[in-house]
């Protein structure tokens, strides 16, 4: 799409103003060229602007100046997420690896290293995939905070699979300076045959930019359930980029309970047949300062794959939830089965749901089909439930995770799903 | 029990008076059956008293056991002791059957200031009631009525009766969509609840129900008000000359 010329004047400047003082990172050649590239595209496309067709609801100006705002840190009077779970931890402290209290990163069929220390080994299997789905994915639309964050990223887990793992990795980002800026990258690499499990909890930092590159080769299966903290006032723009190999799959959830802002990108492309690639949220967002953007595009580049995009957000209190999701059918795509669907429960009249559903298909023998609704608490429910002795705060709670509850069946794993019902429940507990 | 006293009801939203002064008084242990001609206001009464919104009270009063019910949020109306079986049951997707009720039992239990039921106990009971109404398990582990058939709509009305044992029951016309053996099941159901000290309103276009459903009294309810009222004959004279001969007479 054409731009201005003022607005592509206006986004030069800003990206030269950000850029400004900041070096690259030193590392092995591999990861200089990476990243010297990477810092090519940021130049050329610019950092996002609010007039950018993918900015239009959620405007980007608190992730791309050079100082991030505050966030106070939440003292959380819970657990951790999916701490229950037996798992392989690695903890990161406001973006930085925590070693005392990450568990010892080795386990069969499994590979990990630090991205600090991949980045600095002459040879390493990461390096055909640092940086290079993240560029794949910025066609055709611009995704330039991800380019950014492959040029300036030190620190992440790169992981391979090479089997089916016995249990999950557990990425735990913890914040604890209310200022913390961060940048973490991680690589995954799903071998064929192989089953990774990847969860993720925690608020990160004050703000937080990650780009997750996920490569599962032919007949491999990526399983991510991540929770985004619970900090009110902590921003974060989150980017995975997944290419799926012939029958692979790939399921990933994100459940958004608070945060300021939060923008989660994520880009599939299905590249060998018969893969599968499933992506679902909840979030639950409560004020007028609250902005939940989720942007996912998928695209069928092989015979038979089945896609599918389950989304609910819940909003109160004048929050905005922002949904753009697109199923790109490649011409030679044929059987695609895509699917999506985006709901919000609006809590209020002052809330707002901005959705933008998009197909693009160009083979003759495909499925899709999208939806998107926005709407009230059923008060024939409502009065059924309170009529059976339910108290009005009771039963909205009720028919909220009712509403929630389509995504969490997304969930294989029912005691991942049980945890994040447990978590939501609270947060409708917290709130009278 | 259930005390009626020159109740007027309008739509909230429009100019359109409902309930014209409605007397009506249910002792304990009684069955009365509400009769009457479409629109004469008899759904209208059991949402008034169970408080859905949506209608403006502009006169008169209703109790039960001399408590105000037209002052209580309708959560309050139920943990009273007051129950309300659909005319149409509400499908609730997502809520299970089961965690529904067990919702709606501890939450008047908690609103009577007594303990909660135990998952152990709650369990047990509720297989054994759900038993009598032939509701099997799937029904209870099913989303609230969300695909269920007409008939399981209105036992699972009945279920949620036993469970709750109101003290006052208001069927508002049960007996629709039900066919004979559906009928006799509800019947079957409702009459196991009757006890001296609970009142039941049943609502009816037809004597059929009432065939199972034995009525001490009968009223019938025309343009918001109750005008006439009788023993059982009064449902059979309904039932065998309609509502024409009832209403020239009262005119």
């Amino acid at each position: 799409m054409a731009k201005s010329n003022a607005l592509m004047q206006l986004k030069a400047d800003a990206t030269a103003l950000r850029l400004a003082g900041l070096t690259l990172p030193p590392g092995a050649t591999w990861a200089q060229e990476a990243r010297q590239q990477a810092l090519g595209r940021v130049t050329a496309m610019g950092l996002p602007h609010r007039r950018d067709e993918y900015w239009r609801y959620t405007d980007p100006a608190t992730l791309t100046v050079a100082e991030a705002a505050e966030a106070a840190v939440l003292v959380a009077d819970e657990s951790p997420v999916f701490g229950d779970i037996d798992a392989l931890q690695i903890v990161f402290v406001d973006g930085v690896f925590d070693a005392e209290a990450s568990d010892d990163l080795t386990m069969t069929g499994l590979e990990v290293d630090r991205l600090a220390t991949a980045t600095t080994k002459d040879i390493h299997w990461a390096k055909d995939l640092y940086g290079v789905l993240e560029a794949r994915g910025q066609s055709p639309v611009e995704r330039t905070l991800a380019a950014f964050n492959t040029a300036f990223a030190t620190d992440g887990v790169v992981i391979r699979a090479t089997a089916k793992v016995a249990k999950p990795v557990r990425l735990l980002y913890l914040h604890a300076d209310p200022t913390s800026d961060v940048v973490l990258h991680h690589v995954i690499r799903v071998e064929p045959g192989a089953d990774l499990t990847v969860l993720e909890g925690g608020p990160a930092a004050a703000r937080l930019s990650k780009v997750m590159e996920v490569d599962v080769a032919d007949g491999g299966a990526f399983h991510h359930v991540r929770s985004q903290g619970r900090d009110h006032e902590r921003r974060a723009h989150t980017h995975t980029f997944a290419r799926l190999g012939a029958e692979s799959t790939f399921k990933f959830f994100t459940l958004t309970v608070n945060g300021r802002l939060t923008r989660n990108e994520c880009v599939i492309e299905l590249t060998g047949n018969d893969a599968i690639a499933h992506v679902a949220g909840a979030c639950v967002g409560d004020g007028k300062d609250f902005v939940h953007d989720d942007t996912v595009f998928i695209t069928h580049d092989a015979e038979r794959c089945e896609s599918r995009q389950v989304f609910k957000k819940v909003l109160r209190n004048g929050a905005t939830g922002v949904f753009q999701g697109k199923i790109l059918v490649k011409a030679g795509a044929q059987k695609t089965d895509g699917y999506q669907i985006s709901q919000s429960l609006l809590l209020d009249d002052d809330s707002q749901f901005l959705a933008k559903p998009e197909l693009e298909i160009y083979a003759d023998d495909v499925a899709c089909s999208h939806g998107s609704t926005s709407g009230a608490i059923d008060d024939t429910a409502l009065f059924y439930l309170r009529s059976r002795g339910v108290p009005a705060k009771a039963a909205t709670d009720l028919l909220t995770l009712a509403f929630l509850a389509e995504a969490l069946e997304e969930i294989e794993d029912d005691r991942l799903a049980e945890d994040l019902r447990d978590r939501l429940e609270a947060w409708m507990a917290r709130r009278s | 029990m259930l005390e009626i006293k020159g109740l007027e009801v309008k739509l909230e939203e429009e100019d359109k008076q409902i309930l014209k002064g409605v007397d009506l008084k249910v002792g304990a242990g009684e069955v009365h059956a509400i009769m009457g001609p479409n629109g004469s206001g008899k759904s209208t009464l059991s949402y008034v008293l169970s408080g859905r919104g949506g209608y403006e009270v502009t006169g008169g009063s209703a109790t039960l056991d001399g408590i105000d019910l037209l002052d209580m949020e309708p959560e309050e109306r139920a943990a009273s002791g007051l129950f309300l079986a659909f005319q149409y049951p509400v499908e609730i997707p997502g809520v299970g059957n089961m965690t529904f009720l067990r919702t709606a039992v501890n939450a008047q239990r908690k609103a009577r200031g007594e303990d909660e039921m135990s998952a152990a106990d709650f369990l047990k009971l509720v297989r054994s009631k759900a038993k009598d109404l032939k509701i099997d398990a799937d029904m209870l582990k099913r989303p609230v009525n969300v695909g269920f058939s007409g008939g399981e709509k209105k036992r699972n009305e009945i279920l949620q009766m036993a469970m709750l044992e109101p003290k006052m029951c208001i069927l508002d016309e049960t007996d629709s969509g039900l066919d004979v053996d559906a009928m006799r099941l509800v019947s079957d159901g409702v009459n196991a609840l009757r006890s001296p000290d609970r009142g039941f309103l049943v609502i009816t276009h037809y004597q059929r129900l009432l065939d199972h459903i034995k009525p001490d009294v009968v009223h019938i309810m025309a343009a918001g008000r109750i005008i006439k009222t009788g023993g059982p004959e009064l449902a059979l004279e309904v039932e065998n000359n309609g509502y024409a001969g009832i209403l020239e007479e009262v005119a």
